[in-house]
C-alpha cells in the first residue's frame, strides 16, 4: 500500500439476510481514498452507498454479513478491529454526517450538550472547560452567527440548514483523519445545499481532512470532489478523476444517467436508462447492468467485468473496455 | 365585487389575480402568509413553471386553483369564469377540466384498490360511461401512458416507484382535463426514472393539447420543459419571464442566486450560470415575513428602500416581470444589476 493512501477497500461483499433469503448487494467493491482527497460515490437509490460506508465505520446493521473483503484504514483492517481499536477509529480517525441532521441531532440536549459530547469521546482526558471552548471554536469555524447562544438551542429552535451545518461542526470539533458526508444536503433547498457544500469543503481543505462524499447527484459530486466512482447495483462501474469523468465518461450506466439529467442550457429531456434495478435476492449474473444496457454483447450476461483501465487511472467494468485494456482489480 | 372583470383574450385558459391564502396559527391574529399576492396567466397549450424553493407557497397556489381551499383574497378566472369560490360550490362539470398529479405516488394511489379501480374512480364519479366503456377507458388510458394494460390487476405496491407516477397521471387524464397542475411529479423519483416521465407527460401535452401549471424547484427542468417560468419566494412570484428569457437575462437577485446554486455538469452550463451573487443567509418563515422586500435580508444588493418599501412587479422588458426595486424608478442608487 502507498503512504499517501488512508482507505483501501478490496472485494467488499457484503449480503443481507431477510426473510425467506439472502440479498446480495454489495459485489466485490473495490475503493481507494488517499490523504486529502476528496472522493464522490455516486449512485441512484439502493445502490448500495450508504451499505459501502456504513461498513468503513463498522456500524452495518445486524442482518448483514460480509463474506468477503479487506478494508484497510491507515494500514488496519477494519473489519478485523475490535473494542478500543474501533473506538479509536470512531471518536479520532472517522467522522461521519447523515442524510437528516434532524434525526441524527438529540431532541432533548443543547447543541452545545451535544458537541461537547463528541470531544470528550474524542480526548476523554481532558476538562469541561476545554471541551467547551474547543466546541464554540467549532461552531465558529462553521461561520455559525453567535456561537455562544447557539450552544444553549435545542435542534428544534435551528432551521434544517443550520442543524446540517450543526452536525458538520460536530463532525469535524476535534482533528479527523476522514470524514464521510452521506447525501448531506439531499433535504436541502438549493440555496441552502450551495452553502453547506461550501462549508463542508472549506473545512476539509482547512484541515486537511479526506472527504467522502455520497450524493445522488453527478453535479455535486462535479463542484465538490477529485475523483468519481459511480455505482451501481452494489458494484462500482467506472472510477476517474473528476475532470477526466465529466470529459470522458465511458461506461454505459455513467453516460446513460448524465443523459438523464435536465440541464441549463436546454435540449429538452431524454428517454432516460430503461428498466430497473435488478432484485438483489436474485441478481442476473455477469454484469449487473447488462440488463439495462443498450450495448450490451453475449459476455456481458455471463461473466463479471473486471474493472479495466482505459488509461490515466480511469477504469471501467464494462467488456467493451476489456480488449486492449488490462483489467486493474 | 365582480365588477371590472375583463374578458380573457381567447387563448386565456386560466387568471390569477392577487391571489392570497392564509393560514391562522395558534397565536390570534398571527396568520401564515402562504400565498401572498400571486398574479399570472396560463395560455392554452402553454406550460407555466412555477419554481421555488420549500415553503414559497407553490403547493398552496395549486391547491387553491384546484378549490381545495378557498382563497383568502384575489380571484381565479377559468375560461373566464370565476371560479374563485371552495370546491363544494365548484360545478362538477368545472372539477373534470382541472386535475392535480402529486409529488409522492407512493401515499397518492390507495394501496388496497387495484390500478384498474384507481383508474376507474374519476370516471365513476363524473358518471363516464358505462360500466364496459369505462373498463375500456381504463386500458386506454394504460396503453395512453405507455404501461401494460393487465397493470389493471395489479396493487400499487407490486409496481415501481416510475410506474406508479405514471399511474397517477393516467388518473389525472382519465377526464380528459384542460389543465393539469403538476406538483413537483418527479422529485421524489431518480433522475434516470424522472427522464422517463417527463418524456411521457411532454408527449402527453402536445397530442391532447394540455396547459400544464408545472410545479417544482428545479429549474434545470424547467429550462427544457416550461415555456414560461415564474419565480416564488415567500409566497409572491419575484420574476416572472419566457424560459429562454428568463435563463438568458435572470433580474431579480433571487433568480440569479437560485441559478447559481444549481450543480451543473459541464462546462456548457457553468457559462450560462450568473457568477455574481453568492447563497446567504435563510429563508425566512411566511409567519414572520420581513418588512418591504421579503427577499432583502439575504439580498447582496439591498438598499434602504428595499427594507421599507415592497417592490411592485414591473414589466422591465415585454413579457419580462420583477418585483425588484433596483429595476424600478424612484429608487436611489444605480437602478442596474447587469
Ligand atoms: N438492513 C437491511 N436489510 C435488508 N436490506 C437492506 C438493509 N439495508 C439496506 N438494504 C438494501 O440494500 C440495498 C442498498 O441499500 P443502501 O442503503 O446501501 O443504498 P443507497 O445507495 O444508500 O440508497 P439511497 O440512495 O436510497 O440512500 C437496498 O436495496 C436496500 O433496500
Ligand atoms: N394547511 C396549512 N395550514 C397551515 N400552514 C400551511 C398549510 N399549508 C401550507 N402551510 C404553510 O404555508 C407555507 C407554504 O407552503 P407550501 O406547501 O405552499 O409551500 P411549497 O412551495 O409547496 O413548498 P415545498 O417545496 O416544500 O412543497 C409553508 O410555510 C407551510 O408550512
Ligand atoms: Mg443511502
Ligand atoms: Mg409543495
Amino acid at each position: 500500500m502507498e503512504d499517501s493512501t488512508l482507505v483501501e477497500i478490496k472485494n467488499l461483499t457484503v449480503w443481507y439476510r431477510v426473510y425467506g433469503g439472502l440479498l446480495r448487494v454489495l459485489d466485490g467493491v473495490n475503493l481507494s481514498v488517499a490523504r486529502g482527497q476528496k472522493v464522490g460515490i455516486v449512485g441512484e437509490t439502493g445502490c448500495g452507498k450508504t451499505t459501502t460506508v456504513k461498513a468503513i465505520l463498522r456500524i452495518l446493521p445486524k442482518n448483514a454479513v460480509v463474506p468477503e473483503g479487506t478494508i484497510m484504514f491507515q494500514g488496519r483492517n477494519v473489519l478485523k478491529m475490535r473494542g478500543r481499536e474501533l473506538q479509536e477509529l470512531r471518536g479520532q480517525g472517522i467522522a461521519m454526517v447523515f442524510q437528516d441532521p434532524t434525526a441524527a441531532l438529540n431532541p432533548v440536549f443543547t447543541i452545545g450538550q451535544q458537541i461537547m459530547e463528541v470531544i470528550k469521546y474524542a480526548r476523554p482526558g481532558g476538562k469541561a472547560k476545554e471541551w467547551r471552548e474547543m466546541a464554540v471554536r467549532a461552531l465558529k469555524e462553521a461561520a455559525l452567527p453567535d456561537p455562544e447562544r447557539l450552544m444553549e438551542n435545542y435542534p428544534f429552535q435551528l432551521s434544517g440548514g443550520m442543524r446540517q451545518r450543526v452536525c458538520i461542526a460536530m463532525a469535524l470539533a476535534t482533528a479527523r483523519t476522514l470524514l464521510i458526508a452521506d447525501e448531506p444536503t439531499t433535504n436541502l433547498d438549493v440555496t441552502i445545499q450551495d452553502q453547506v457544500l461550501r462549508l463542508v469543503r472549506r473545512l476539509v481543505e482547512e484541515k486537511g481532512t479526506s472527504l467522502i462524499l455520497i450524493t445522488h447527484s453527478l453535479g455535486v459530486a462535479r463542484e465538490m470532489t477529485d475523483l468519481v466512482y459511480v455505482m451501481y447495483a452494489g458494484t462500482m462501474v467506472e472510477v476517474a478523476q473528476t475532470d477526466e469523468l465529466f470529459d470522458n465518461p465511458l461506461h454505459p450506466y455513467t453516460l446513460g444517467l448524465l443523459q438523464s439529467i435536465p440541464k441549463l442550457t436546454g435540449g429538452g429531456v431524454t428517454q432516460g436508462i430503461a428498466g430497473r434495478i435488478p432484485d438483489y435476492a436474485n441478481p442476473p449474473p455477469g454484469c449487473r447492468f447488462a440488463p439495462r444496457c443498450d450495448q450490451a454483447m453475449p459476455i456481458c450476461s455471463e461473466r463479471k467485468p473486471a474493472l479495466f483501465d482505459a488509461g490515466g487511472g480511469h477504469q471501467v467494468a464494462c467488456w467493451r473496455f476489456a480488449a486492449g485494456g488490462e483489467a486493474v482489480a | 365585487m365582480r365588477l371590472g372583470v375583463k374578458r380573457l383574450p381567447d387563448d386565456g385558459l386560466l387568471e390569477v389575480r392577487d391571489l392570497k391564502k392564509y393560514f391562522p396559527t395558534k397565536r390570534k391574529g398571527v396568520f401564515v402568509r402562504a400565498v401572498d399576492g400571486v398574479s399570472f396567466r396560463l395560455k392554452r397549450g402553454e406550460v407555466l413553471g412555477l419554481v421555488g424553493e420549500s415553503g414559497s407557497g407553490k403547493s398552496t397556489t395549486a391547491y387553491t386553483i384546484l378549490g381545495v381551499y378557498e382563497p383568502t383574497a384575489g380571484q381565479i378566472l377559468f375560461k373566464g369564469q370565476d371560479i374563485s369560490t371552495g370546491l363544494a360550490r365548484r360545478p362538477l362539470a368545472l372539477k373534470k377540466e382541472i386535475q392535480i398529479v402529486f409529488q409522492d405516488p407512493g401515499t397518492s394511489l390507495n394501496p388496497s384498490r387495484t390500478i384498474g379501480q384507481i383508474l376507474g374512480v374519476p370516471l365513476a364519479v363524473h358518471r363516464i360511461g358505462t360500466r364496459a366503456e369505462r373498463q375500456q377507458r381504463i386500458a386506454e388510458l394504460l396503453r395512453l401512458v405507455e404501461l401494460p394494460v393487465d397493470f389493471m390487476y395489479k396493487y400499487p405496491r407490486a409496481i415501481g416507484g416510475g410506474e406508479r407516477q405514471m399511474v397517477a397521471i393516467a388518473r389525472a387524464l382519465a377526464t380528459n382535463p384542460s389543465l393539469v397542475v403538476l406538483d413537483e411529479p418527479t422529485s421524489a423519483l431518480d433522475v434516470s426514472v424522472q427522464a422517463k416521465i417527463i418524456n411521457m407527460l411532454m408527449k402527453l401535452q402536445r397530442e391532447l393539447h394540455l396547459t400544464y401549471l408545472f410545479i417544482s424547484h428545479d429549474l434545470s427542468l424547467m429550462r427544457n420543459v416550461a415555456t414560461r417560468v415564474a419565480v416564488m419566494y415567500l409566497g409572491k412570484i419575484c420574476e416572472e419571464a419566457s424560459t429562454p428569457e428568463l435563463f438568458a437575462n435572470p433580474l431579480h437577485p433571487y433568480t440569479q442566486m437560485l441559478l447559481s446554486s444549481i450543480p451543473v455538469v459541464s462546462k456548457a452550463e457553468e457559462a450560462t450560470k450568473p457568477k455574481r451573487i453568492r447563497s446567504t443567509g435563510e429563508i425566512p418563515s411566511p409567519v414572520d415575513v420581513p418588512p418591504g422586500c421579503g427577499f432583502h435580508p439575504r439580498c447582496p444588493f439591498r438598499t434602504e428602500a428595499c427594507s421599507r418599501e415592497e417592490p411592485a412587479m414591473r414589466e422591465v422588458e415585454e413579457g419580462h416581470f420583477v418585483r425588484c426595486h433596483l429595476l424600478g424608478a424612484g429608487v436611489p442608487g444605480d437602478g442596474q444589476i447587469h
